[in-house]
């Protein structure tokens, strides 16, 4: 059985198409990782599986449970960690705590153990009287995390779950996540951090309502449209890099090219070796420092998935 | 079947954290509307008293002092100044200053006596006296003019009959329930009704709208919590508020400004649950429409003003027009203000105020199922 499966999911807001029927397959323990630009239509198919959206069209399972007609039964199994830091930062971290394992039905004894349990596994135990509100975003992050795990979910929605926190806070909350998975639980994450996405199991991509990727990190870096038969990959560091993108795409040299901090990742026709390249990119009166050939990574690979469908888009 | 208001607690219990560590919710709900209420009780006479008059006396010789003027002329003024309606502030000495008393705004009255006031008298033909009154305020200006009308009135009968003989018909007027006609008698069983009003469709409104805008009833829905658990469990602890605030506005109204008390406590503690259960859901109705506190405070605003103006609580029902007669019989407030009246100045009870206790309910049942459907819709 599937963790998580959807067929054409599709929602509609009035003319506007958020989500264009959608299929995906989740894998029961995997930490699938959903990317896409902001606006493409991420939050709205977490908010369709968890059952905040009614869906326009299209059908999703969740651990075999039809979405649409077994809800209530889907909302005891599934956990959910919004966008925005959502615990309520007036009431202390045990009161948040309590509300929630209340809120999942947890009384007594069982509320008692569990809340022990929570603190404990998250190392909150010198915060427990302190407000939510005056966490760190790490802490608030990990009291989140406890407080969606305190019903034993085995499936777990996390809509981009490190945005604004540190990067030791990351690395930690992903360490976490690893641990929770091993113990059979299904992550459902969104997230714009190309280290995080390297880091999942599986991934989708969805642009502008359009799944337009699905696979493993290194099939997608392996695909066809990011690697074109006859072509190669360069990356070009130079001193003035925007001056020299716009000469060489004056000289139509690359096939696609994107600024990568201080360098340029471009897509040049096999024809043109490095050395070629080196020497026309100097003939033209480009200053470069060095010249490498890149494996793509995945943020390549999603910047050519990307720019391929907005000319597909704009051609139709 | 699941339960349809499973995680009721839960909010309960949540929501009664929130007002705990909110002081301006604590300020909010008790502390300002006892302020309103001490203020409005002392600050506010209805009764049209002292009315800023200034006095030209043309009759008599035109001597340049304060006493000018006949004795015909005095007697009639005198009675003016004692009529309490009045208080003669400035005698003028000509038609000029006395419109730039009027046209300044010093004076709200101002009273002519012609040159020919007391001839007029003497020879039995009939003599005039001007009030001018500024209309810009009209129940200082009706009064006024019924005041002085009266005086003149009663001057007349006093010339024309007999010295020593009463006049023919005498009224005998008997305020009842309120005999000293004291305003605040009048005034404040009103205002804690829309006090009431004001706090719980408030504070039920912005808890909801806080959490929309926080990103949290998301979360919410998520959990087991259904939205008709959710909803009770936010306006519970309102309607508690609400109870509570009307015990300590009317120890206030008892023991501070001394008004009696006719009627049952007990009986306008229970015509007052109905009127609580449509001010809650109002808040909820609110909340599902506004998605931040500031668009709930405008839905809120239109809410009170209609109660304040409509209702009979400032303004008499009865001189409203057809239209506006009919419509504040859909205005809650209208229901409650006869209940607090009627209960605490009339000593009235459940066989005279049952109906509008029942109107009450009724609408407030009808409006709670109206918001847990609206508020089903908004959380899906």
């Amino acid at each position: 059985m599937l963790a998580i499966e959807t067929r054409n999911l599709t929602r509609r807001f009035g003319d506007f198409v958020a989500v264009n029927q959608t299929s995906i397959k989740v894998e029961k323990g995997e930490v699938f990782g959903f990317l896409g630009p902001n606006g493409s239509g991420k939050t709205t198919v977490i908010k369709m599986l968890t059952g905040i959206l009614p869906i326009t069209e299209g059908e999703a399972w969740i651990e075999g449970l039809d979405v649409r007609t077994q809800g209530d039964t889907v909302r005891e199994r599934i956990g959910y960690m919004s966008q925005k830091f959502s615990l309520y930062d007036d009431l202390t971290v045990l009161e948040n705590l309590r509300f929630y394992g209340r809120a999942y039905q947890l009384k007594g004894k069982a509320l008692h153990q569990k809340i022990e349990e929570t603190i404990a596994a998250n190392k909150l135990e010198k915060y427990v009287d302190r407000l939510a509100g005056r966490l760190s975003g790490g802490w608030k992050q990990r009291l989140a995390l406890g407080c969606a795990l305190m019903h034993e979910p085995t499936v777990l929605f996390l809509d981009e779950p490190t945005a604004g926190i540190d990067p030791v806070a990351r690395r930690q909350l992903w360490d976490l996540l690893f641990q929770l998975s091993g113990k059979g639980i299904t992550f459902f994450v969104t997230t714009h951090y190309m280290d995080e996405a390297e880091r999942c199991s599986h991934l989708a991509y969805i642009y502008y309502g359009e799944l337009i990727a699905d696979g493993t990190p290194d099939s997608l870096r392996s695909l066809p449209e990011v690697n074109p038969p006859g072509t190669h990959r360069f990356e070009i560091s130079a001193p003035a890099i925007t001056t020299a993108l716009r000469k060489a795409q004056e000289m139509s040299l690359f096939k696609s090219a994107t600024i990568f901090g201080r360098s340029i990742h471009a897509l040049v026709d096999d024809s043109i070796g490095q050395q070629e390249l080196d020497h026309e990119m100097r003939r033209c009166g480009i200053e470069i420092e060095e010249i490498r050939p890149l494996i793509p990574t995945l943020e390549d690979a999603f910047v050519e998935l990307s720019q391929r469908r907005q000319m597909q888009m704009e051609a139709a | 079947m699941k339960n349809p208001i499973q995680g009721m607690g839960a909010i309960f219990y949540k929501e009664v954290r929130h007002m705990r560590r909110d002081p301006m919710a604590f300020l909010f709900a008790f502390v300002m509307p006892v302020l309103q209420l001490v203020i409005l009780g002392a600050a506010i006479d209805t009764n049209i008293r002292q009315v800023r008059t200034a006095v030209y006396d043309a009759s008599g010789s035109s001597m340049m002092t304060d006493v000018s003027g006949s004795s015909e002329s005095r007697a009639f003024l005198d009675r003016l100044r004692n009529s309490d309606t009045f208080r003669v502030y400035k005698y003028v000495h000509s038609d000029a200053e006395l419109n730039e008393e009027m046209i300044s705004g010093r004076a709200s009255v101002a009273v002519k006596i012609p040159i020919d006031f007391d001839r007029n008298l003497l020879k039995g033909n009939q003599a005039q006296v001007l009030v001018m009154v500024d209309g810009s305020d009209s129940n200082v200006a009706g009064q006024a003019v019924n005041v002085s009308s009266s005086i003149g009135l009663d001057e007349s009968l006093r010339r024309m009959l007999n010295p020593g003989r009463k006049n023919p018909i005498e009224v005998r007027p008997n305020v009842m329930f309120n005999p000293a006609s004291r305003s605040p008698n009048f005034l404040l069983p009103g205002m804690m009704a829309i006090l009431l009003l004001l706090v719980t469709v408030m504070l039920t409104a912005f808890s909801i709208v806080r959490e929309k805008e926080r990103g949290t009833i998301e979360q919410l829905l998520v959990t087991p919590v259904r939205p008709l658990g959710l909803m009770l469990g936010k306006i519970l602890p309102y309607f508690v508020t609400g109870i509570v605030e009307l015990a300590i506005l009317l120890g206030f109204m008892r023991f501070v400004f001394q008004i009696p008390m006719h009627g049952n406590v007990l009986v306008l503690g229970l015509l007052t649950t109905g009127y609580l259960f449509v001010n809650l859901a109002i808040g909820v109705l609110v909340s599902s429409k506004a998605n931040s506190q500031a668009e709930a405070l405008q839905f809120c605003l239109v809410v009170m003003l209609l109660s304040i103006f409509l209702s009979g609580f400032m303004f008499p029902r009865e001189t409203m027009p057809l239209w506006a007669y009919a419509f504040s019989y859909i205005v809650p407030a209208t229901y409650m203000i006869k209940i607090t009246r009627g209960v605490i100045l009339r000593g009235a009870g459940l066989e005279q105020l049952w109906l509008n206790g029942a109107i009450l309910l009724a609408m407030g049942v009808g409006l709670l199922l109206a918001a847990a459907h609206r508020f089903k819709k908004m959380t899906v």
